[in-house]
């Protein structure tokens, strides 16, 4: 479904990430793990299109309706619109703009480019509550500022409802399970584990194994200095866990 | 960001030139040009004795430098003060309109052919310094309004123009105020009369197209008891490398419970990227609810313009009345934006809400500037004043004036100013959420701007975020 090769990506002529390959299909779920700083993030954001990042090698592949596309062609909106969604690790405060709003708008253009009829304002809202029930959410802030002033955990709980929205193919999480407590691990853990289905792929960037109480993966990739450096099975991100990092970077620098 | 050329290549459709034959005075200002202008509008003598007395006093008045930017002298000797298409004896009908006059407000928009009976709005369509149609003027009369250009009203209506003209902007309110009512030649004229609901909105649609010419035009508007009237500005010019001036008056009068509600779409040509040419916007507009229970509420749209110097007001004198004002100023490149408005607080228990928006972009300035003052006769008076900047990069600044001058204790004067920035990381979120960096724009200028948009005429505030999106298209990211 997504095919990285040999990905190399910098920021302000600092190279960050220095020759990824992953493979994802449909259906699965990968955990990418690592230290800070070692390109997790960067790799989300490269995959989203952000401006800040230079591709410097190396292409991302989408493969969709049995077409093959080149995402990094792709401005970032039309990679949301063909299915590429961010959870952001620290979501962005829009102010002025009711949340409910800007879901409404996000799903009518997604629609209008799939050539799907957009919906108006009251079916949206039961669309909307719908989402929400399935999620097991309260509503308390949706008629909100887009993020503004909401709780850490309202922020990442918001990233969720709007994957389920607008229904991506490919989902990157980018420690969407830090800064949570309990309650909210478990609501977004949950969540995540609702949207996950056959025909879409899940990402989950994270520090801590917590979240896989809830979503089982099908792969762990650790990453190190901006290359991916082992990869396992769900086990490996307990090991992490109870023995941290540096055996494997050991291993990978030999 | 990819697409920006695009977008500012498309910056401003309305840039065009009409060729057409005009009749035009020589440049300079002098009382001989006065006297000319007066004859050529054919007016009695009370509006030429106006003229050459406030000419007289203006001589003796200084150009008014506190706005909040500089900018080339202008050459008052070295301006046209009259350019009016050639006609004969003045259309009788749209059908005797000059064909190139009608492409040209066909062109921009402004519909002022006969068929444009079905749009609902009646227009009076000015052309530098004459009106050249008003539509609609058959329903309107049903009614007993009067909507016809002012140098007509002049003619035919002098005792209400004696009556109202220069009672609430007094001719030596300013120094451009001195200069329009000194050298005005046309504008627009409304009287609604005694518990009239005037049956469509009025319009005015002004076109700047001579170069080297001044646009002076004056508009009066007055609500008669218990009348209402809602009416609305457009205004656009060609593109040129030199800048223009454009002064204006417009006095709205709301008499005992009249409404006067009075929007604008300012998009005169802004200059180009590099600041050179745009228009010199120095305008005093001004209401007054003179009977209690008035309402005057301005709302604006300033989009276009190379320096805007403007504060529409409100006199609050009867008891009761209410003032509003409700602005998005809107500066891009070079523009420079110094605007607000002034709350007069007199009468009893007067209300006035101050709801002001600026976005500014690239190097622009954009300033608010407002006064509430409140009078020691106006007890129990009530002010709100809201005003937000939008900061679009780090080049541009945003300020905020308001000034408070209270006299009376029992006066209750809210104030709340908020400044934000639209950062490429907001663009980048709403992207990724599968929004157009257009979409993107749109949604966050409606979001800012929607108190404002709200009082807008429906079609006016469809146009309205159009026209601020492609002014901001080329400068996000």
């Amino acid at each position: 479904m997504l095919t990285i090769k040999d990905i190399s990506a910098s920021v302000d002529g600092k190279e960050i990430l220095k020759g990824i390959n992953l493979t994802i299909k449909a259906g699965e779920v990968h955990v990418i793990m690592g230290p800070n700083g070692s390109g997790k993030s960067t790799l989300s954001k490269v995959v989203a299109g952000h401006p800040d990042y230079q591709i410097t090698n190396g292409e991302i592949v989408y493969d969709i309706n049995f077409k093959k596309k080149n995402l990094l062609d792709m401005e970032p909106d039309v990679r949301a619109k063909e299915g590429i969604f961010m959870g952001f690790q620290y979501p962005v405060e829009i102010p002025s703009v009711s949340n409910e709003e800007f879901l409404r708008a996000a799903f009518n253009e997604i629609c209008k480019y799939q050539g799907v009829e957009d919906m108006d304002p009251l079916d949206f809202q039961d669309f909307l509550k719908e989402k929400m029930d399935f999620l097991g959410m309260g509503e308390k802030f949706i008629n909100r500022e887009l993020n503004v002033g909401f709780s850490g955990g309202e922020k990442k709980r918001n990233e969720i409802l709007q994957m389920a929205v607008l229904s991506p193919k490919i989902s990157f999480l980018d420690e969407t399970d830090s800064g949570l407590d309990v309650d909210a691990l478990r609501v977004v853990g949950e969540g995540i584990n609702k949207l996950k289905r056959r025909d879409n792929a899940i990402i989950l960037i994270t520090h801590y194994h917590r979240l896989l109480d809830y979503v089982k993966p099908d792969f762990v990739h650790v990453m190190y200095d901006g290359k991916i450096v082992k990869t396992g099975e769900e086990s490996l991100a307990y090991d992490i866990e109870k023995n941290g990092y540096d055996s494997i970077i050991k291993e990978s620098q030999n | 960001m990819v697409g920006n050329e695009q977008f500012l290549s498309k910056d401003y459709k309305y840039g065009f030139t009409t060729n057409i034959e005009v009749d035009e005075l020589p440049k300079g200002l002098n009382e001989d040009i006065i006297k000319a202008i007066s004859k050529k509008k054919g007016e009695p003598e009370f509006m030429l004795n106006f003229r050459l007395s406030v000419f007289e006093k203006w001589k003796t008045m200084a150009e008014p430098h506190w706005a909040d930017f500089d900018y080339n002298p202008i050459d008052y000797q070295n301006l046209k003060y009259y350019s009016a298409p050639k006609k004969k004896d003045g259309p009788k009908s749209m059908d005797e309109v000059d064909p190139e006059l009608l492409d040209t407000f066909e062109k921009l928009g402004v519909p002022i052919h006969e068929r444009a009976r079905l749009a609902g709005v009646a227009i009076d369509a000015v052309f530098d310094s004459v009106s050249v149609a008003t539509t609609h003027q058959e329903l309107l009369s049903k009614h007993g309004v009067i909507f016809c250009p002012i140098s007509e009203a002049v003619k035919k209506h002098p005792e209400l123009v004696q009556k109202y003209l220069g009672t609430v902007v007094p001719p030596t309110d300013n120094f451009f105020a001195s200069l329009n009512s000194a050298v005005f030649s046309d504008g627009s004229f409304v009287y609604i009369p005694k518990n009239v609901r005037c049956p469509m909105d009025l319009s005015t649609y002004f076109r700047i197209n001579a170069s080297e010419t001044g646009q002076f035009e004056r508009t009066l508007i007055i609500a008669d008891e218990g009348s209402y009237v809602s009416y609305i500005e457009g205004c656009t010019a060609p593109m040129r490398d030199e800048n223009q001036l454009h002064a204006a008056v417009v006095e709205l009068i709301a008499l005992k419970d009249a409404e006067i509600k009075y929007s604008t779409v300012q998009n005169w040509y802004a200059g180009d990227k590099n600041g050179v040419g745009g228009i010199y916007n120095f305008v005093t507009k001004r209401g007054k609810c003179a009977g209690s229970g008035a309402k005057i509420s301005w709302t604006q749209v300033e989009a276009g313009s190379a320096l805007t110097w403007k504060y529409p007001s409100v006199i609050l004198q009867g008891d009761n009345s209410i003032g509003e004002f409700y602005s998005v100023a809107l500066t891009n490149n070079y523009m420079k934006a110094d605007t607000g408005t002034k709350m007069i607080h007199i009468g009893k228990n007067t209300r006035s809400r101050i709801i002001s928006k600026g976005i500014s972009a690239e190097y622009s300035t954009n300033t608010y500037r407002g006064l509430v003052r409140i009078a020691p006769s106006a007890e129990n008076a009530r002010n709100y004043s809201q005003c937000d900047s939008l900061l679009v990069g780090d080049k541009c600044s945003a300020n905020t004036f308001p000034y408070l001058e209270v006299k009376n204790s029992s006066a209750t004067l809210e104030h709340e100013a908020t400044t934000s920035k639209i950062s490429t990381d907001q663009i980048f979120y709403l992207n990724s959420r599968g929004l157009s960096t257009e979409s993107a724009i749109s949604l966050l200028i409606n979001g800012f701007c929607k108190e404002v948009f709200k009082e807008l005429p429906l079609e006016f505030s469809v146009e309205a975020v159009r026209l601020l999106e492609m002014r901001l298209e080329g400068s996000i990211g």
